[in-house]
């Protein structure tokens, strides 16, 4: 089973983090991450955190979704 | 990324407009499947079915690891719980999955030694603390697991550990997806893709098969956001009949995937034939462990054999894990199979789709 919410680390103590959930804690391995940071926000796989999520991309693909619901809503409303 | 724009991957207002949306656009009778457990808990969840329009169809393919795993594989399984020297280090929903004659749960309930970790580090953990019993890790899972049991053999070569073993049962998403695309009963006009499978290898590992199969495909997130706008992206490649691969979950999925994970996994694997329940053998579908490694190779050391025997009279978990049936359509459904007293695997695992069907399906 895939944990789709992403983590938080809050502590990074030898390639190992603390991350955090809606405040439940738990240790995650960072051997696969690329330069792991305090605050990064990791997706966490059976004990290892797996990537780094892209908060530009989250953000970004939220716009353009909006972007383009609200296009063919205004189109439809007007029709 | 903060919470806050989790909860906007479930608008419930963004998610009404993406549907109305998709009921204007498709008009052609599709088949879409989803290959991954996750995407299945997640659909079933948040109703996409039944929210969907009637020239939609939603099928749950072989996305679960507990699943796909071959009744030999179980039987295996529980004849290395058996032997008083092994202590069982395994995820939980192995346990309760029927073999031939007996379950780990059932070698636990006799005494055996079966424990339930969360990850490889609990495993090794264990083997540390008995150095007079051999930990066997039971191996299963796809391309997103397979790096963190990799990384567990490494740890345990590095730290000269000599009772810390694996049996490596894994899958790999691509050759089953060429196996899908073949079958002509079954008939798909689109793959939802993994989220987390293709956060390890990236767009690129399904590249061989996009070209191949010129199927339309898209990579998917969790969220009911994720999953409608990936819906919503299948339907206007067919409808435009412009098969593409897309990724619809570029927070997390990256074209070259995560080289770290991906090196992990070449170093202590290699690809090798693989029976799936439901599938049969699939070529380069599985992972064996290295020459380099085999000390760690529960298989080699243990020569645990994988004797073929027959699956559950009834049970239709094979057809069911290929879209062929729903479970509905399977005789011991919600007879004889229960999520209590489950007979086949997809009704084990709660990310089975006989457990999902079971748990949301009449709600809806």
């Amino acid at each position: 089973m895939c944990l789709a919410i992403p983590s938080k680390i809050v502590k990074i103590e030898n390639n190992m983090a603390t991350i955090d959930v809606d405040g439940v804690r738990r240790e995650a391995s960072l051997l696969m991450i690329e330069n792991p940071k305090i605050g990064d926000y990791v997706i966490v796989h059976a004990g290892f955190a797996i990537n780094k999520l892209n908060e530009e991309d989250a953000l970004e693909s939220l716009k353009a979704l909006r972007e383009a619901v609200s296009l063919i809503f205004d189109d439809h409303k007007q029709k | 990324m903060s919470i806050k724009h989790l909860h906007e991957y479930r608008d419930p207002e963004l998610s009404r407009d993406i549907i109305e949306q998709i009921k204007k656009e498709s008009q052609k009778q599709i088949r879409l499947m989803e290959v991954c457990g996750t995407h299945t808990v997640s659909i079933f969840r948040n109703g996409i079915r039944s929210l969907l329009p009637e020239t939609i169809s939603l099928l749950s393919g072989p996305g679960c690891p507990v699943c796909v795993t071959a009744q030999s594989e179980i039987d295996a399984f529980v004849e290395l719980a058996k032997r008083d020297d092994v202590i069982i280090a395994t995820f939980g929903d192995l346990i309760r999955v029927p073999g031939a004659d007996s379950s780990l749960q059932s070698q636990q309930a006799s005494g055996r030694d079966v424990r339930i970790v969360y990850s490889t580090s609990d495993a090794l953990e264990i083997a540390k603390k008995n150095p007079d019993k051999n930990v066997v890790f039971l191996g299963i899972g796809f391309e997103t697991t397979a790096p963190t049991i990799a990384a567990s053999i490494q740890a345990a070569h590095d730290l000269n550990l000599k009772n810390y073993f694996v049996v490596s049962a894994h899958k790999l998403l691509p050759p089953a997806l060429s196996t899908l695309a073949e079958n002509q009963q079954i008939n798909i006009d689109g793959f939802i893709l993994p989220g987390h499978v293709s956060v390890v290898i990236g767009v690129k590992a399904y590249i061989p098969f996009f070209e191949k199969y010129n199927i339309p495909c898209v990579i998917a997130g969790f969220e009911p956001i994720d999953i409608l706008q990936t819906i919503h992206m299948l339907v206007r490649q067919i409808e435009g009949n412009t098969p593409m691969l897309e990724n619809g979950y570029k927070r997390a999925v990256s074209f070259e995937g995560n080289p770290k994970a991906q090196s992990i996994l070449d170093t202590v694997f290699e690809p090798v034939d693989a029976a799936w329940r439901g599938l049969g053998v699939i070529p380069l579908s599985g992972l064996k462990i290295r020459k380099e490694f085999e000390a760690f190779d529960a298989q080699k050391v243990f020569d645990v054999q994988l004797t073929e025997k027959e699956e559950p009279k009834g049970c239709a978990c094979g057809e069911i894990l290929t879209g062929y049936k729903i479970p509905p359509q399977c005789p011991l459904y919600q007879k004889k199979c229960t999520p209590i007293h489950p007979i086949g695997p997809c009704m084990v695992s709660s990310e089975g789709t006989c457990a999902a069907y079971y748990r949301y399906h009449d709600t809806q």
